[in-house]
């Protein structure tokens, strides 16, 4: 067991706010994310190119610009505009709330990708079927669609919270105490960079164990009442 | 408008160093890959079971966690690398980004190249054996070619993120396209311009290559073969 001098309880500390922005920006994932398939699908033309855009852009850029945009960026493109107009004032975002809506636009994004695959995968009987029972649109996606969706969008949505794990770790650069963050001040105070750092990347591997684990439990409850070939 | 005009050149300085660094580590990561691949797909139990262990390692990990391991853990063991010559190495952020980068990607592309391997109809692998093609016969002729093209969307995807991934870098002062931007934002206190240009060098970038690979996959055939187990709707288009 290595010697944390006293440090190891900053390190569960910082592993604790992780947790918390991860899951706090996964469940806005899920829910923008959800959204946008929608309107990916159903919304008019106009909506549809707006959203295509808005994956487009934020695949192709790196998560590291997004979120130093958003948090240096946006704050400083509203002054000027304020300036411009005669106002002055002064604004600054705080890093958690920077770090989950960074996290949140950028996974909801591919979130939305899942979802849309997945509800193209639907055989479109079901819906057929639930009309003919006369069930109205939104029954139908809430009681029909959604939970077969759910089976089909589990796998890639795991990947979508194990990256977005990692991701986490960028917050650090904006100075939230999370483990990344956390970890650094250690491995400065005690000059035991690799000590730390490596105690970090267990617990993030933890994390991923454990999500493995989870994931392939929820795989199962999905897809309860369906057999399925294996091979 | 003048923001662009001034800052362009340094800029494209940075453009350069991020290709450089995308360039190089996807070049060394894929050379790795394919010993990382054929050891996991090894029926020795050592050698796949260490495979494993470095997949699951540096995929289970942030890569900018990897990159501080690298760069400052490096640091603790300044004595021991100083006698066997390395430190001079260890001390230089460009090796440490191009190593920890290298690493990285060498463990997303191994498991491209498992995947494509065991995506092979056994058939054609029983066939090369059947006309006689030793081991590494059948590797060369048979089951690389076969691999590349069965890997080559996925691998397209790998590279993608690896251009995006470069950026961290930045962090240990290497002037790439985001290290320029967050000098140049701080220096004008221009973050939105800065920073907005980034992403838009990022997005040429990303979008000339994702064109430049469709290119390469129509050269590649790979349309016009592709076993059904690769066919099926990708539901989980895996992002890393």
């Amino acid at each position: 067991m290595p010697d944390f001098q006293g440090y190891g309880w900053l390190l569960l500390d910082g592993l604790v706010l992780t947790l918390g922005v991860a899951i706090a920006s996964m469940l806005g994932a899920l829910a923008l994310g959800l959204l946008a398939a929608l309107g990916k699908l159903f919304a008019p033309r106009a909506g549809k190119v707006l959203i295509e855009v808005y994956t487009t852009f934020v695949r192709g850029v790196p998560e590291l610009v997004l979120l130093l945009l958003i948090y240096y960026g946006l704050p400083t493109l509203v002054q000027n505009t304020a300036a411009k107009a005669g106002y002055d004032l002064s604004l600054s975002i705080n890093p958690f709330v920077a770090g989950i809506g960074t996290l949140t636009v950028i996974y909801a994004a591919f979130a939305c990708e899942v979802f849309r695959a997945a509800y193209l995968a639907l055989p479109p009987g079901q819906r057929e079927a639930a009309y003919a029972l006369g069930l109205n649109p939104v029954i139908t996606f809430r009681k029909v669609e959604l939970p077969q969706m759910m089976r089909y969008a589990l796998p890639g949505l795991g990947n979508v919270w194990m990256v977005l794990v990692k991701a986490t770790a960028l917050i650090s650069i904006i100075q939230l105490p999370e483990l990344m963050r956390n970890a650094d001040i250690a491995a400065r105070s005690t000059r035991q960079p690799f000590t730390f750092f490596f105690a970090a990347c267990l617990l993030y591997l933890a994390i991923t164990a454990i999500s493995m684990l989870g994931q392939a439990r929820l795989e199962r409850w999905a897809a309860r009442g369906t057999t399925e070939a294996r091979s | 408008m003048d923001f662009i005009l001034a800052n362009l050149p340094r800029f494209l300085e940075g453009a350069w160093m991020t290709i450089q660094l995308a360039l190089f580590s996807c070049s060394c990561g894929l050379l790795m890959a394919l010993p990382i691949a054929l050891a996991r797909l090894s029926r020795k139990r050592l050698l796949s079971s260490a495979a494993t262990g470095y997949v699951f390692f540096f995929r289970g990990t942030p890569l900018l966690a990897q990159i501080f391991l690298i760069y400052y853990g490096s640091g603790q063991f300044r004595h021991e690398l100083g006698a066997l010559g390395l430190w001079t190495f260890f001390r230089d952020p460009w090796f440490c980004a191009l190593l920890s980068l290298t690493l990285n990607t060498a463990a997303y592309s191994s498991e491209i190249l498992r995947g494509a391997i065991q995506a092979i109809p056994k058939g054609e692998i029983e066939a090369a054996k059947a006309l006689g093609l030793n081991r590494y016969l059948l590797l060369r002729l048979v089951i690389l070619p076969r691999a590349i093209r069965i890997g080559w969307p996925a691998y397209t995807n790998e590279v993608v993120y690896q251009i995006q991934a470069t950026s961290l870098v930045s962090i240990i002062t290497i002037m790439d396209i985001t290290g320029v931007a967050r000098t140049v934002g701080a220096r004008d206190f221009t973050f939105f311009e800065a920073f907005g240009l980034a992403a838009l060098l990022y997005l040429i970038l990303v979008y000339g290559f994702i064109f430049l690979a469709g290119r390469i996959e129509k050269r590649l055939g790979a349309h016009l073969i592709r076993p059904a187990a690769v066919n099926k709707p990708k539901l989980a288009g895996n992002i890393r």
